[in-house]
């Protein structure tokens, strides 16, 4: 075996998962994780938890899987994680923890986010329970969105003896999880719910269907339900669009509601009830994850698909691995070209994205090289639905409806780094205050809150 | 769950239900509107709050069966749960936020279509209770489809009734009686229109040149009810609106209604393929 090698995992073919929902990356199995936990160096100064958001004991855990101890080890990554088996598949590892892994220097790093994975399934599967059901301490705390940073925030904080209720405003608790990443990176009843359940048995209550800010307001959790502090999870938001002629017409949709129809409402499956237009053509415009998934997604329904990016393959901000899949399953890239108009037929349906081919000119201020069209290059791709995946604006339903709770420049909310907010006893974090990043910082700023609501209540009784 | 305290069917297409729902019922506001789920794997719906207890604890909602899963909710019976109940969302009609000061010397003139008439409704008791006078139009196809006309009659000052074909009250279409109305004299400081699309379209062009302020409120496509994603989005004044969180109600001068009802058709022939899907056995 060569150290300096991953042990490589198994996929489904391209060509195979390109017409079915079901996980593309199978995972390891034992004798593969054991293989690939022997290349840890073990180091005594690990590079790897200090790039880890939630600083889950790596080197520990790996050790325990080396050893066959899988379910130590899973005791081990609960310790810092509640949801293991959905950060082994989602969380960006090769620019965190592996970034700091010392075998990255001269080869490739330990394979943490499948070791992640391997164990969070394998303790599943084996029925581990890490749930230790903490002695309460009467005092409630309200988590407002069950999303990545909310489910982090309350496992923390019941294990602390707190009595948390999570209010969630969709049917299914789990936030971006559910509505927003796929089946097929992401299973929902294998993976999502089983995890959401650990939370729930730490004692942690959900409430589904109701609106913060609309059902209820901050303000009433503490003056009329009793909460003596909120954390506010409340996630990205509104979806951008363009701005460009044409957005309205029939078949253009913001990748939110494409991913919200398919993977929350199930429309991809012939047993929901829920509606999906399934384009013959379908133009993604952006580059991001959320470009990647749409685009995936579109695909597995029967389309064929074009990612349509103002940049190079260089700047892509998705995934690379998210990348490499959707080259793999045949999806289209259509690089250094920006959409400047949505065509569309007699009855107001789109026939075709109207595009400029871009240049790179000078780096901006966030060092990327910024597009410059080239003049008289306007060009139609043939298209009868178009998905817009540009990223999102905060959701102003809490801002507007809570007094002294500041927001900045976008309309974020402002929280310190330990996520308080101007007002006391509100505390924030996740995407409701960064605006759209990872799962895996937004748990990051959920236990950091929940550590700080500890500190503050601890120090007003 | 979301429990059905009682049902009435209002005629073979609509029925209007009284849902459990308590935290919804004390926050409700005219105007807003909630999303029901019917059954697991169900469709989100979004209708207009009709009206709401906040004693009882109940909302009342009013249902027409125009697809398959409004089909299913109105197959649903008292004592039945619906799986999901949220809301109330939207922003409640801007009226509500208004003090007695604000509303003395107002006088409203409702206009409603078809089901129109049942979100139409809370808000004209409201109005009526604070004293404000109010007319109200409710038309519809024929004596069978018009709904709310007693309840209607209880809280507002004049009703006036119109069907297409004559079988109760005027022969004709509500912006008849709206020309009607305005010919004879009747003022009003304000006009709200709830009803089909290309009703509140006509209802602002017979009312434009009155210069009368008009809102109208959209039943547009919808997922999630809370801005995430944009299905519902309208042309108003030439910007884009989410009728969800910036809505539902809007100035009916500014709404482009043409492209309304384009985007109101996108699920169409999808709606006609799930009809005649084979669903024996999955109804249960």
């Amino acid at each position: 075996m060569d150290r300096m090698k991953k042990i490589p995992v198994r996929e489904q073919e391209p060509e195979v998962r390109a017409r079915n929902f079901d996980e593309v990356c199978y995972g390891y199995d034992e004798f593969e994780a054991r293989a690939e936990a022997s290349r840890c160096l073990n180091c005594k100064k690990p590079g790897c938890v200090e790039h880890c958001p939630v600083s889950i004991k790596i080197p520990l855990f790996i050790k325990q899987v080396k050893e066959g101890e899988f379910a130590a080890a899973a005791a081990t990554i609960a310790e810092d994680s509640s949801l293991p088996a959905i950060c082994g598949r989602v969380c960006p590892q090769e620019t965190q923890c592996e970034s700091g892994c010392i075998l990255g220097v001269k080869g490739e790093a330990v394979s943490i986010g499948r070791l992640e994975r391997f164990v969070a399934d394998w303790g599943r599967e084996n029925g581990v329970s890490t749930a230790a059901v903490p002695s309460r301490n009467g005092r409630k705390v309200a988590v407002v969105g069950s999303g990545p940073s909310g489910l982090a925030c309350a496992s923390d904080l019941a294990r602390l003896g707190y009595e948390v209720t999570v209010f969630e405003m969709l049917h299914k608790a789990g936030g971006v999880l559910q509505y927003g990443i796929p089946e097929f990176r992401l299973p929902k009843e294998r993976v999502v719910e089983p995890e959401i359940d650990n939370v729930r048995a730490l004692g942690v209550k959900i409430e589904t269907n109701v609106v913060i800010g609309r059902t209820l307001t901050i303000d009433d959790l503490f003056d009329r339900e009793g909460f003596e502090a909120v954390f506010v999870g409340s996630g990205a938001g509104l979806p951008k669009f363009m701005g460009i002629p044409g957005e309205n017409l029939n078949g253009v949709f913001s990748a939110n509601e494409y991913l919200t129809r398919s993977n929350l409402m199930q429309a991809y499956s012939p047993d929901s009830d829920t509606p999906i237009r399934i384009g013959r053509k379908v133009a993604v415009v952006g580059g991001g994850n959320v470009a990647m998934d749409a685009a995936r997604t579109a695909l597995r329904l029967g389309s064929e698909v074009t990612i349509v990016y103002r940049r190079t393959e260089k700047e892509l901000p998705a995934r690379a691995e998210e990348v490499h899949h959707a080259l793999q399953e045949g999806i289209h890239f259509c690089m250094l070209t920006n959409p400047v108009e949505v065509l569309g037929d007699e009855k107001g349906n789109v026939r075709a994205l109207r595009c400029l081919r871009m240049t790179l000119g000078d780096p901006d201020a966030s060092g990327r090289r910024s597009p410059v069209p080239v003049p008289g290059s306007e060009f139609d791709i043939e298209s009868d639905l178009v998905i817009m995946a540009l990223g999102t604006s905060p959701n102003p339903l809490i801002s507007s409806t809570t007094k002294g709770l500041e927001t900045d420049r976008r309309g974020c909310l402002v929280a310190t780094p330990e996520g308080a907010t101007s007002r006391p006893g509100v505390f924030a974090g996740g995407d409701a205050v960064t605006g759209a990043a990872t799962v895996i910082l937004a748990m990051g700023a959920g236990r950091k809150a929940a550590a700080a609501i500890d500190e503050y209540l601890k120090n007003r009784k | 769950m979301y429990k059905i305290v009682s049902k009435k069917v209002l005629n073979p297409s609509v029925t209007l239900m009284e849902v459990e729902a308590p935290r919804l019922a004390a926050a409700a506001k005219c105007g807003q509107f909630l999303i029901v789920r019917a059954r697991e794997r169900g469709e989100r719906i979004p209708l207009t709050i009709c009206d709401f207890d906040r004693e009882k604890g109940t909302v009342t909602i009013c249902t027409q069966a125009v697809g398959a899963s409004t089909r299913i909710i109105n197959a649903m019976e008292e004592g039945e749960c619906f799986t999901d109940c949220v809301g109330p969302l939207g922003l409640p009609s801007e009226f509500t936020e208004w003090d007695e000061a604000r509303l003395a010397g107002e006088r409203f003139l409702f206009i409603a279509g078809g089901l129109g008439a049942a979100p139409v409704y809370p808000q004209v008791k409201y109005l009526h209770s604070k004293g404000v006078p109010v007319d109200v139009i409710i038309g519809a196809k024929c004596a069978d489809l018009l709904i709310f006309a007693d309840e209607m009659a209880s809280v507002c000052d004049n009703l006036y009734l119109c069907t297409d074909d004559g079988s109760l009250g005027e022969k004709g279409l509500v912006t008849g009686v709206v020309t009607r109305l305005l010919a004879e004299g009747h003022e009003y400081t304000r006009a709200v229109a709830i009803g089909p699309m290309i009703m509140m379209k006509f209802a602002a062009l017979t009312l434009k040149p009155s210069a009368i302020p008009l809102t109208v409120s959209l039943n547009t496509l919808m997922v999630d009810g809370t801005g995430m994603c944009g299905a519902c989005r309208v042309s108003v004044g030439g910007k884009t609106r989410f009728a969800c969180v910036d809505g539902p109600e809007f100035d009916g001068y500014e709404v482009d209604f043409d492209e309304a009802m384009r985007r109101q058709t996108l699920y169409r022939d999808l709606e006609i393929e799930a009809d005649h899907k084979c669903r024996i056995g999955r109804d249960a």
